[in-house]
């Protein structure tokens, strides 16, 4: 019959329409400012300077190679190598960088800087709320901005940050290893140069 | 004391009028009456949006504008201070008067059919004795003033559109006029007023409306459908078509204009609802007669909003039809079916009263209507469409 379909939709929608006052299940909308979504733990959008420490600036492991800014697709990310040196996380003299700005509305996302990053210094963050009144200065990201600490790196991404920093103390395990046994092989030696003297008459001693 | 109630406007009205001087009255009435339409309708056309949005979205199990004001209500205010305060674009190769006077005359035109609208009892601006033509020519304005902001925008969009939209109307006119014949068949006149006050008898507790023949309810709907395509909404909004041609004969419309082309798309709207009420569902008078305590012009918004709610339950519902599709259901549906329609109501005026002139009278209208729909579904040939350029 002419209309059949017609009348079987309108029987469809009038349904959704009482049935969306009736059962909350219908609704799906998330009212986003007051309620939100709960993030997967691989979400990304863009990349941040991990901190060690308390002290953003002592602590940032950046140690301005420039690798990721050479590698990056669009070209967000603007490095000014230090004139001078300071230490590291590892207590080694490196570079610092003296201006680190991303430009995140050129940034694509592509989590190509944290795949090079030989220093697990840059990361990517998962604050999505950005925007800003100035289109120009408030979407350029200094060093400052992009600096957040390695116990936000945990909690926003638990496992990967956790591999990260057991890899972190191995390596240091293995630095102290390195030093202790250097360290121990210089007390070793220096004692045994010590202990040379009396040993000669005691070499001679058979004799 | 009811009485005093339904004629309070009418009183308010010959009360403020009594202090012009003579010469003036007729003016100083016709004045105050537009003034009260204008505003009313317009109030109507803000809630009506409102209602619109917040019952789509249910429909779509959504909530609809909830943020301005307790449940979004100040939502309308919001969009009007826009549309105020937003920049007035007119292309640069436009036509700049027509551009201008485009809006100008859709909102005039589609103001104008309410003039003999019976809103109440003795509630009508121009009881005139041709009032249903004077409503048809006025509503055929709007196709000039459409043209008129399609042509004059110099936009390939606009132009589609409008072209779109004056095959769509004047197609679906012919429908119209011929679907609300069978009333005027009935009623033997041309005067709203006259046609209401028809209607408005009671047998029993029962209103003698004209939907409630079968001619009548054939009729109603036939109009109810051909009023959706002359007010362009969906399923038959093709002239606006936002998948394809943007917005259509307004594309290049913006601001407090743009504005204005969706006031008049809604207040002709109201206005063919409110014919549609006229014709056959017995304008204001009551639906049982013990109920005609309540003010008449209640009784007309009640129906207005009942019609509204259904376009819009239609919208929610019905997805835009294709060209060919629009023009099939105009020519060779909704054509014949008027006609057949003529007829019915012819056989019912002769027969004498009774169940067999209800058997005959409705046999003539269902049989048709089947018949034409299956020989219409048969003809049709179902396959896999082959795109000439695409392959």
């Amino acid at each position: 019959v002419v209309g059949e379909g017609i009348l079987k939709g309108m029987a469809e929608t009038a349904r959704n329409f009482f049935g969306s006052y009736v059962s909350k299940d219908r609704l799906t909308t998330v009212q986003y400012p007051e309620q939100r979504e709960p993030q997967i733990e691989a979400t990304r959008d863009f990349p941040f300077l991990v901190y060690d420490g308390a002290d953003w600036q002592q602590g940032l492991r950046c140690v301005a190679c420039q690798i990721c800014e050479k590698e990056c697709p669009p070209k967000c990310i603007f490095i000014e190598k230090s004139k001078d040196k300071k230490p590291d996380a590892f207590g080694k003299a490196q570079f610092y960088p003296a201006t680190f700005n991303i430009d995140i509305s050129v940034c694509m996302s592509c989590q190509i800087c944290v795949e090079v990053c030989p220093f697990d210094a840059i990361k990517m963050d998962v604050d999505y709320r950005l925007s800003s009144h100035d289109r120009f200065g408030g979407l350029l990201h200094d060093k400052q901005r992009l600096a957040k600490s390695n116990q936000y790196y945990n909690a926003i991404h638990p496992t990967e940050a956790a591999a990260v920093d057991a890899q972190r103390a191995e390596e240091q395990a293995k630095l102290d290893a390195k030093a202790k046994a250097a360290a121990d092989a210089k007390v070793a030696a220096e004692v045994s140069r010590a202990q040379k003297p009396p040993a000669q008459p005691a070499t001679g001693e058979p004799q | 004391m009811t009485q005093t109630i339904d004629q309070v406007f009418v009183f308010a009205s010959h009360w403020l009028t009594a202090y012009l001087p003579a010469v003036l009255q007729p003016l100083g009435s016709a004045i105050l009456s537009v003034a009260a339409v204008i505003v009313v309708f317009a109030t109507l056309f803000a809630l009506t949006t409102l209602m619109e949005r917040k019952g789509l979205g249910r429909m779509q199990n959504r909530y609809g504008p909830n943020r301005t004001g307790p449940w979004g209500i100040l939502q309308p205010l919001a969009d009007g201070i826009k549309s105020l305060t937003k920049e007035d674009i007119v292309p640069l190769r436009a036509d700049r008067a027509v551009h201008f006077m485009a809006p100008v005359l859709l909102v005039a035109a589609s103001f104008m059919g309410y003039a003999v609208l019976p809103i109440g009892r003795n509630m009508v601006i121009a009881d005139m004795n041709a009032g249903v033509l004077f409503f048809f020519a006025v509503g055929s304005l709007m196709e000039l003033a459409v043209f008129m902001a399609g042509w004059s925008s110099r936009s390939k969009y606009s132009l589609l559109g409008a072209m779109r939209a004056i095959a769509q109307m004047i197609s679906y006119e012919v429908p119209l006029v011929l679907a609300s014949i069978v009333v005027l068949m009935q009623a033997g006149s041309l005067s709203t007023v006259a046609i209401v006050n028809m209607q408005a008898t009671y047998s029993g507790i029962w209103p003698h409306w004209f939907v409630f023949t079968p001619w009548g309810f054939a009729g109603f709907i036939l109009f109810m459908i051909a009023a959706t395509a002359e007010s362009n909404r969906s399923p038959f909004d093709l002239p606006e078509g936002e998948s394809e041609i943007i917005a259509g004969y307004f594309t290049e419309y913006s601001g407090f204009k743009f504005a204005l082309f969706f006031l008049g798309e809604y207040i002709g709207m109201f206005a063919t609802s409110g014919l549609a009420i006229t014709l056959f569902l017995g304008g204001w008078s009551a639906p049982f007669s013990f109920l005609t305590w309540v003010p008449s012009y209640l009784w007309f918004f009640a129906k207005l909003l009942t019609l509204i709610a259904i376009f819009i339950w239609i919208r929610g519902t019905v997805p835009r039809l294709r060209m060919d599709q629009l023009m099939n259901l105009a020519w060779q549906f909704m054509l014949p079916m008027t006609l057949f329609n003529l007829i019915t109501a012819g056989v019912w005026h002769f027969m004498p009263g009774g169940p067999l002139r209800w058997l005959v009278c409705s046999t003539m209208v269902v049989v048709p209507c089947i018949l034409l729909g299956r020989g219409l579904k048969h003809n049709k040939k179902f396959q896999v469409r082959t795109y000439r350029y695409s392959q």
